[in-house]
């Protein structure tokens, strides 16, 4: 096999207690911790694993947002991506419309393989591979937790409601990610300098050429209503007759 | 009018729970004209069935195909786009079988999904959840388009049933791809209540330890009737089945009970029980955060209250 593109989403942090601001109009992320989505980086993980076993000679990070994300990038690099593509745009660009860009990559790199994360955990959107994947026409394997590659075919297993299901997909084709398909490396200081020397090219959304689809407007944020902190119970008895108050049991 | 078709979810056997949730979602866009598609092999009529009595559903759509009988997403998004001329709108459950199939379906209509919806606000305007939870954000879908969405089941009750909607078999010429096959199921535990819809969940956390200490959840959950789920960690570290995850990235459920044993109540998995009726934890951390959410909450160690309190049952 050939390349392979992983997207990389930079996202606020999984550890940050999000906020809603105050006017509405978003979440706070003045001075949030921004980071890799974390089922982006069980992508690259993968892609470097499949690369390391000589299953592919390319792993290539792509990011579409504000320049920022260069930071996300450069971390890919770090842990062995071997280039990187940033897609600037003003604002986050709707899902479908990332998936387009991902289609323009693919007709310029020609991967064998996109690996993308099942869902990024700032819009819970879980859209993009599907989206790329019927663009382009080619297979999607959702929610990956064992990807085995034979020839031009991959065998995936997906975290599916039921249990754990398994598909055969011919490449070139779309994977995205779920938590237990690996365990991300960390990267290390002397990756981080090396990283620097790496290639990052760097182009605007509105220099592809992608026609933008209709765009969803988001109205409004609000905060979630909150649960009201209940009562303690001392010991087991406590449990049971405050069960049995509510009718529970 | 607004017509919205509600994709079916089924094993072959019978209809998903999600599918009436789905039509309830359908039947809150004003002035709805609900229908739903079964797509399948062959012999489904009774899931067809099944769905024509759900109430509010005028017709059920039956699509049989040998190329049908896995559900494989590539196959279906393009048999429901060419469906989708005579609907204004699109519903699937946010299952793992909607997730999957509906942004393809979206992609192929040209239009971008609204994923998880909880609240119809207004014909074109609903809400949905962000940032695991954290936010709620009013979405509103471009006019002239058609709306394709993901439906967040524990946001909905399942219609009733007492339909009689007229079925209709169809064969929809669309070109099917073979790049996909379906190859098998592990099905985890079925003779337990199902996760996503049961009344009373019980779950269990890393304290467990192992997973022949997550006997003392079962133990718990046989005497309360309640399906088993377990946290993140819990699966990651083996003890049980990934099926069983509950949370943010894992399955969002609203049982009218449910008990988190040794879980600490990660954002992630908070997420995940939200619209439950009444959460009770042990956990024999006073400040674990799981008590901020807890309508009952007791300190203690797990590997001796639990069993004590099955004993009690
Ligand atoms: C991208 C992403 C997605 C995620 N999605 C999910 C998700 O969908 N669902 C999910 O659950 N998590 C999810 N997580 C993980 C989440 O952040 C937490 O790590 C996880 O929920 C912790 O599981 P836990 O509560 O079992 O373990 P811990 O946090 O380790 O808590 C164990 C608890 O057990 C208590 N304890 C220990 N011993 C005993 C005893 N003997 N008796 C009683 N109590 C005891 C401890 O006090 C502690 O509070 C996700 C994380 C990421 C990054
Ligand atoms: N702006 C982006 N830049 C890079 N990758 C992205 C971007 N948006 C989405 N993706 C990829 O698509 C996956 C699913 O995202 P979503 O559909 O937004 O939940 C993410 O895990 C990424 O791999």
């Amino acid at each position: 096999m050939n390349r392979i593109v992983v997207g990389l989403k930079r996202a606020v942090d999984y550890n940050v207690r999000v906020r809603v601001r105050k006017d509405g109009t978003g979440v706070e992320t003045d001075g949030v911790k921004m980071s890799i989505n974390p089922f982006d980086e069980i992508a690259l993980e993968e892609a470097l694993r499949m690369r390391e076993r000589g299953d592919a000679s390319e792993v290539i990070v792509v990011s579409i947002g504000s320049p920022d994300a260069q930071q996300q990038l450069r971390t890919g690099l770090a842990m062995g991506a071997d280039r990187a593509i940033l897609v600037t745009a003003d604002g986050m660009p709707d899902p479908l419309d990332r998936a387009r860009v991902f289609l323009e990559i693919v007709r310029r790199e020609e991967p064998d393989l996109v690996i993308l994360g099942k869902q990024a955990i700032d819009d819970d959107n879980n859209q993009t591979g599907q989206m790329l994947a019927a663009l382009w026409g080619r297979p999607q394997a959702t929610f990956a937790s064992k990807i085995v590659l034979e020839g031009q075919t991959a065998t995936v297993t997906r975290e599916v409601d039921a249990g754990l299901e398994t598909i055969a997909v011919d490449l070139p084709a779309v994977i995205t990610t779920d938590l237990r398909l690996n365990e991300p490396r960390y990267v290390k200081l002397p990756d981080i300098m090396k990283a620097k020397k790496k290639p990052l090219d760097t182009v605007a959304l509105d220099d592809l050429g992608i026609e933008r689809s209709p765009a969803l407007v988001q109205q409004r944020f609000e905060s979630p209503p909150v649960r009201q902190k209940g009562i303690m119970v001392n010991d087991v008895a406590g449990l049971v007759a405050a069960l049995k108050s509510k009718g529970l049991i | 009018m607004t017509r919205v078709l509600v994709i079916a979810e089924h094993d072959g056997s019978s209809l998903n729970p999600s599918t009436a949730k789905t039509v309830s979602c359908a039947c809150a866009v004003e002035n709805a004209v609900v229908s739903v598609v079964v797509f399948g092999a062959s012999g489904i009529e009774p899931i067809a069935a099944e769905a024509a009595g759900l109430a509010s559903v005028s017709t059920v759509i039956l699509v049989e195909n040998a190329a049908n009988s896995d559900a494989l997403a590539a196959v279906l998004a393009p048999q429901i786009t060419a469906l989708a001329d005579d609907f204004d709108c699109v519903f699937g459950p946010s299952t793992t079988f909607g997730k999957d199939l509906m942004p393809r379906v979206a992609a192929l209509l040209g239009v971008n999904q609204i994923s998880d919806i909880m609240s119809v606000e207004a014909p074109r305007t609903f809400k949905r959840p962000v940032y695991a939870g954290n936010a709620i954000v009013t979405v509103v879908a471009p006019e002239n388009h058609k709306i394709v969405a993901t439906i967040r089941t524990a946001s909905w009750p399942a219609v009733g049933g007492g339909g009689s909607a007229s079925i209709e078999a169809r064969t929809i010429d669309a070109e099917l791809p073979s790049h996909t096959r379906y190859v098998g199921l592990d099905a985890g535990n079925s003779d337990r209540p199902d996760l996503q819809t049961a009344n009373r969940v019980v779950s269990g956390g890393r304290a467990l330890g192992s997973g022949d200490n997550f006997s003392i959840v079962y133990a718990l959950a046989d005497k309360l009737g309640a399906a088993v789920g377990a946290s993140r960690a819990a699966v990651d570290a083996g003890y049980v089945a990934n099926d069983m995850q509950v949370g943010q990235t894992g399955k969002i459920i609203a049982p009218e009970l449910y008990v988190a044993i040794g879980i600490s109540g990660a954002i992630q998995h908070l997420t995940g029980i939200k619209d439950a009726g009444t959460i009770v934890a042990i956990n024999k951390d006073g400040e674990a955060p799981i008590f901020e959410v807890a309508d009952i909450g007791l300190v203690a160690d797990l590997f001796t209250a639990v069993p004590e309190f099955t004993d009690a049952l």
